[in-house]
């Protein structure tokens, strides 16, 4: 089945001027047509403004399109009935680990969630622990979290989210403000809830390496959906990245130089490792 | 004029019994005209490091000299240092308040005691310095996209003509063009006009490909001051500072390791495919 179908979905805003007048219409979102499969491990890619965070927006019922329409878990979002189903089915992570930490305690911060979805108390508990030991941050259950680095204070966000029981966990740009460690340990996080845990992830981010192990890639540019396909797939297309002020990952660019230069090498190699394994091929 | 860093160290809490060096007696000469790189994982002491370059703080021992007087001095003129160095904090963005961009970035200038004629030329020269759109002067800040805030903000640090521009993290949450834009502008900056550039970041990439000198912070201590080259030499000590090696530098001592004579040494892209393909093929380019 699929947790997330995005049909034909489009949104506008609407700009007023000082009297309220509309002066202008942006389309944000221009016949956006996603479908995301159980289990599996979804990027998006994009510039800044072209869209992918308006999109997050829609899976939980943040925003609500203007045309088309957004199924989470087979629910129409627009279903006001269904609102917090909505939310309790798709959790969402976002830039600023500072911005979605309440709690004095780790383990408080985390239980948070489940205690307003009404869970018995011994429950929460349960949850808790599951959810912070699958981000590998049980040891830290009675710490406060102001004491935690960056990567460890977005894990415990997304044990947070975790522990809502999500079908599915929507990261939107989660790596953005953290140093090169923090960033590993996250990454770290989110793959071993994707193939441990069998959690649907999608995961918005401008840093190209972090999507490698993804299953498949959305590449969007004004409000549309210009790119999809595996990561082989679509880092294969160097050239048609950089239009879309995009990168490639590290390992990429090395061999589209060295190809360039005239070296036999195949097409979208993704990691260090595939690199060197085919360099070795070439003498 | 150098910055000068004569054993400064920064300690909160220092009547308690666990204080906090947050400094680590720094010694530094950031000299004019360098381009120079900090590097240090998060609470490694780089933020505290800057906010020390124009007496935002004051070391809690150690001195700070600008111009050969220290900083600290009771009629040391900070607001004379401040135009000197011009900090850019981390999305500076929060930072523009006006109800547009030339607005925005005049206040500076004004606020430094310019005529109003003169403010508008620095922040006309200062918008030009960092290409800034000219059909977007007169824009609503709301209006701007991600990388043009950046623009605006450093312009209006750029309008009051300092000697030394510090940018902490400047590029983060731009996507990679955005980052490579940014970057580039600064560094034509650096080479046209010979300001000094410090620049706190967090991408070995971006470090390796831009900056002359590179410091590494560890624990409020300077670790490492050297080029680029000869600190990326260093991959296991970085690794152990929760920081790493750029990724081109990685591949080439993978590659050295199997037995193929790449050069350990190389930092950018360019560099590792024009050693790689010299190993490989026999030839050079």
């Amino acid at each position: 089945m699929d947790i997330v179908k995005a049909e034909n979905l489009v949104f506008e805003y609407i700009r007023r001027d000082e009297e309220g007048n509309p002066t202008d219409v942006t389309t944000a979102l221009d016949h956006v047509n996603i479908d995301v499969r159980q289990g599996e491990f979804i990027g998006i890619l994009g510039h800044n403004g072209s869209g992918k965070s308006t999109f997050a927006k829609h899976l939980n019922a943040i925003l609500y399109p203007t045309e088309g329409t957004v199924y989470v878990g087979g629910m129409n979002t627009m279903d006001d009935d269904k609102l917090w189903d909505v939310r309790s089915c798709a959790g969402m992570v976002f830039q600023n680990p500072d911005n979605q930490i309440i709690g004095q305690v780790v383990e408080e911060d985390v239980g948070f969630g489940p205690e307003n979805l009404g869970v018995p108390t011994k429950e929460i508990w349960e949850r808790v622990e599951e959810s912070l030991r699958a981000v590998g941050m049980l040891e830290y259950r009675k710490k406060s979290p102001n004491k935690l680095s960056g990567g460890q204070k977005q894990r415990v966000s997304i044990a947070g989210v975790l522990a809502m029981h999500p079908k599915c966990i929507v990261l939107d740009e989660p790596t953005a403000m953290l140093d090169p460690s923090g960033r590993k340990e996250v990454v770290r996080a989110i793959r071993g809830l994707n193939d441990v845990e069998k959690m649907t992830v999608i995961l918005i981010t401008h840093y190209m390496d972090e999507v490698v192990h993804a299953d498949r890639i959305f590449v969007m540019d004004k409000g549309k959906v210009v790119m999809q396909g595996t990561p082989r797939e679509i880092f294969a297309d160097v050239p048609t990245l950089e239009k879309l002020r995009l990168d490639v990952p590290g390992p990429t660019r090395i061999a589209w130089e060295l190809k360039k230069k005239g070296l036999p090498l195949p097409d979208g190699i993704l990691t260090a490792e595939e690199l060197v394994k085919e360099i070795k091929k070439c003498r | 004029m150098p910055l000068i860093l004569d054993h400064v160290s920064q300690v909160y809490n220092a009547d308690t019994e666990t204080p906090v060096r947050a400094l680590d007696d720094v010694s530094l000469v950031l000299p004019e005209g360098q381009f120079i790189g900090i590097i240090g994982h998060t609470g490694s002491g780089k933020s505290t490091l800057v906010q020390h370059l124009n007496g935002l703080m004051l070391p809690t021992s150690g001195n700070v000299y600008y111009n050969g007087r220290d900083i600290a001095d009771k009629d040391f003129n900070k607001k004379e240092l401040r135009k000197h160095v011009g900090l850019v904090f981390q999305y500076p963005e929060h930072q523009l308040f006006e109800t547009d961009v030339f607005a925005d970035v005049c206040f500076g200038p004004k606020n430094m005691g310019l005529s109003k004629k003169e403010a508008e030329l620095a922040a006309f020269d200062a918008l030009r310095k960092v290409d800034f759109p000219n059909e977007l002067y007169y824009a609503s800040v709301f209006e701007l996209s991600g990388g043009q805030k950046r623009r605006a903000a450093i312009a209006g640090v750029l309008a009051m003509k300092p000697d030394f521009l510090v940018l902490d993290e400047p590029t983060a949450g731009l996507d990679p063009v955005g980052r490579y834009e940014i970057l580039d502008m600064v560094s034509a900056l650096h080479k046209e006009s010979g300001m000094t550039i410090i620049l706190v970041s967090h991408s070995m990439e971006d470090v390796a490909r831009y900056v002359e000198r590179v410091i590494v912070m560890d624990r409020g201590k300077v670790a490492f001051d050297d080029t680029p080259r000869e600190v990326f030499t260093h991959g296991e000590e970085l690794e152990a500072m929760g920081l790493g090696i750029p990724e081109s530098t990685r591949i080439a001592r993978m590659l050295k390791a199997k037995g193929i004579g790449v050069d350990p040494d190389v930092l950018t892209v360019t560099e590792a495919a024009d050693s790689i393909y010299a190993a490989v093929t026999g030839k050079d380019k």
